[in-house]
């Protein structure tokens, strides 16, 4: 469901300048909208305007195009997931009844509760049988999350809020907590709103964010239009100066690389591939099976003088990365290797591309520049293939 | 001390049956005062002012002897001809027991911490669901603890309402001072202790049973 909200602003009574200012922004269905900024700008305020915890003073929020003003409070709660950072479970509960919350407010019969609460403890990783009796206080900060985010989805909302609900839990375990979230939402798809103050948090986790500054929004957009694109000096700061670094997060390995490299056949003779290496000035070529299967790579000092196939000569390359992996990680995995690429394959260990360094360094070379710091026109891939071109191109 | 075990022995009976005054003048205070003082608990978690007036007049209350609280109410009651007897003493058991039950269950619900509160309403639990499913049941340990202190305290000044005529087991405390009876005095002293002991004990079981396995320590 859409989330749109018009020319939102609360002003408390006391305060001296409104907590949220003349917000507007729509959040598509299916969608996970990060809102960011620091403490006080009023990221917290406005979420909880959505799901009413706070009154709007004035404009309007609709959800699938019905002004929450208009709904039923207690109603309309209970149809939005709500996460928060202090976790909230109930301690005198047991786990089963934390996550039933809503669906015994809703009235579902045993069966169903039960079915769904097994069904939940089973999206989120957490054994059922083991989990089920357990009380919060004997549940670890992750875990506690966990059941946190399914009570959140108990009765399937469509829209969920959730305020830094990852922000009490340790680095590592965040990072495992991230992507099961992302995970799941990608098969559930719901609409969500998710408070953080943390920037690469909000890179990773948002499709669309949401930069605010005193209560008013400074930019809305994708990650990339912020890292990219950042309107002002506020945004800039905020996203910080390696920023460039940032986006190699962003980029998956098959947006920049390239499809079709070259390479040879594990029977080829070496006397020919040595030729063609020699012709074509390669210091080395992959070489896969007759099923296109990496097998490796010849170099070639190993080549000169050998008689026989380069199946012999090959030697093996086991640090790869899939297309859907990011460029952060590629680029450490090239540094393993003094090749300057690295090779991606898909789970089957098929060649579906290269990267190499050139391509690297103009995604964060280009970002990089000081003239409000555009990429330029990079559809990654052509920038790439340009580059390719004295290497490995035939 | 073997006075006191003959004089149990020889007036069994009479003990039974003022323990059993003792208790009911207790249990029916105890009763009103749970019924009153944990509504007025929970009520001044809303109202700060209250609060503050409430807890003060309780305070006030625990500071007046008990003997002078009885002959306050003496004339007042008269007017509907209880000025003695075991309403006047029910009255004042009550009111003794105002403060720690009201200042318990004020001080637990408040507790409660604010996030979970947070999240019951976030969910779309009504003001009165989150009271009564998330903050009486997190409550319930230190209302229990208040509650105790009430019925210990209870039986402890329901001795002194034999004084004006209400029975109980601070009739042989009264009648062995006036009869310098040694071992009448022992017998009431330590069998007013005895259940003020057992009652604590009983409160503990209740109370283990009622709270949430989940809000016990580890």
């Amino acid at each position: 469901m859409m989330i749109e909200l018009e020319h939102v602003t609360k002003i408390y009574p006391e305060a001296p300048s409104p907590a949220v200012s003349d917000v507007s922004l729509t959040i598509p269905a299916g969608e996970i909208c990060v809102l960011i900024g620091s403490s006080g700008c009023g990221k917290t305020s406005l979420m909880r305007m959505i799901n009413r915890l706070i009154d709007v003073t004035s404009g309007s929020i609709r959800i699938g195009g019905k002004n929450v003003m208009e709904m039923d409070v207690i109603e309309l709660r209970r149809s939005i997931g709500y996460v928060i950072q202090q976790i909230g479970l109930f301690p005198h509960m047991t786990v089963f009844d934390n996550i039933a919350t809503v669906p015994k407010l809703l009235g579902w019969d045993k069966k169903r509760t039960r079915d769904r609460v097994d069904e939940l403890l089973e999206l989120v990783n957490l054994d059922p049988d083991t989990f089920r009796p357990r009380y919060p206080r004997e549940l670890s900060g992750g875990q506690a999350q966990r059941i946190g985010v399914a009570r959140a989805m108990a009765a399937n909302p469509p829209v969920m809020l959730m305020d830094e609900p990852f922000g009490a839990i340790d680095p590592i375990n965040r990072e495992e907590l991230q992507d099961e979230f992302l995970r799941i939402q990608e098969k559930l798809k719901k609409t969500i709103v998710f408070v953080t103050h943390d920037i690469n948090e909000a890179i990773k986790m948002g499709q669309k964010i949401a930069l605010l500054q005193e209560g008013r929004l400074v930019q809305y957009g994708t990650p990339e239009d912020l890292l990219s694109k950042p309107r002002n000096e506020f945004v800039k700061s905020f996203v910080g100066t390696d920023r460039a670094l940032k986006r190699l997060n962003l980029l998956k390995v098959e947006d920049a690389m390239m499809t079709t490299p070259v390479h040879c056949c594990l029977d080829d003779r070496s006397e020919m591939v040595l030729e063609y290496m020699l012709c074509n000035d390669l210091q080395f070529l992959l070489v896969t099976d007759p099923a296109d299967r990496l097998q490796g790579y010849v170099n070639l000092y190993d080549l000169r003088g050998h008689q026989g196939i380069v199946g012999d000569m090959v030697r093996p390359m086991t640090l790869t990365v899939t297309p859907k992996q990011n460029l952060k990680e590629a680029l450490s995995k090239m540094l393993a290797y003094d090749l300057g690429i690295v090779v991606a394959t898909d789970e089957e260990g098929i060649l579906k591309g290269i990267l190499n360094s050139r391509t690297l360094i103009s995604v964060v070379g280009v970002t990089y520049d000081e003239r409000g710091g555009h990429w330029g026109n990079i559809t990654a891939l052509g920038r790439i293939q340009e580059a390719m071109g004295s290497g490995l191109d035939s | 001390m073997s006075g006191t075990l003959s004089f149990f022995i020889q007036n069994w009976d009479e003990v039974i049956r003022l323990a059993q005054q003792h208790v009911y003048i207790v249990a029916i205070a105890v009763i009103i005062a749970i019924l009153t003082g944990v509504p007025t608990g929970i009520w001044i978690t809303f109202h700060p002012t209250a609060a503050r007036v409430v807890l003060y007049l309780a305070g006030i209350m625990m500071t007046i002897p008990s003997i002078a609280l009885f002959g306050v109410m003496i004339p007042v009651l008269s007017i509907i001809g209880h000025g003695i007897g075991i309403v006047p003493a029910i009255i004042a058991l009550v009111l003794y027991s105002q403060l720690p039950i009201i200042r318990n269950t004020y001080a637990a619900i408040k507790n409660v911490d604010p996030s979970i509160i947070d999240a019951g309403l976030g969910m779309g639990m009504t003001r009165a669901q989150v009271l009564l499913k998330v903050q009486v049941p997190m409550a319930l340990s230190v209302i229990f603890a208040g509650v105790r202190v009430a019925v210990v305290m209870s039986i402890g000044i329901g001795a002194i309402a034999a004084y004006i005529g209400a029975g109980g087991l601070g009739h042989f405390i009264f009648m062995g001072i006036t009869q310098s009876y040694d071992a009448m005095i022992n017998a009431g002293a330590i069998s007013v202790a005895v259940m003020a002991i057992v009652a604590d004990y009983i409160f503990r079981i209740i109370e283990n049973r009622m709270v949430s396995r989940g809000l016990r320590a580890r």
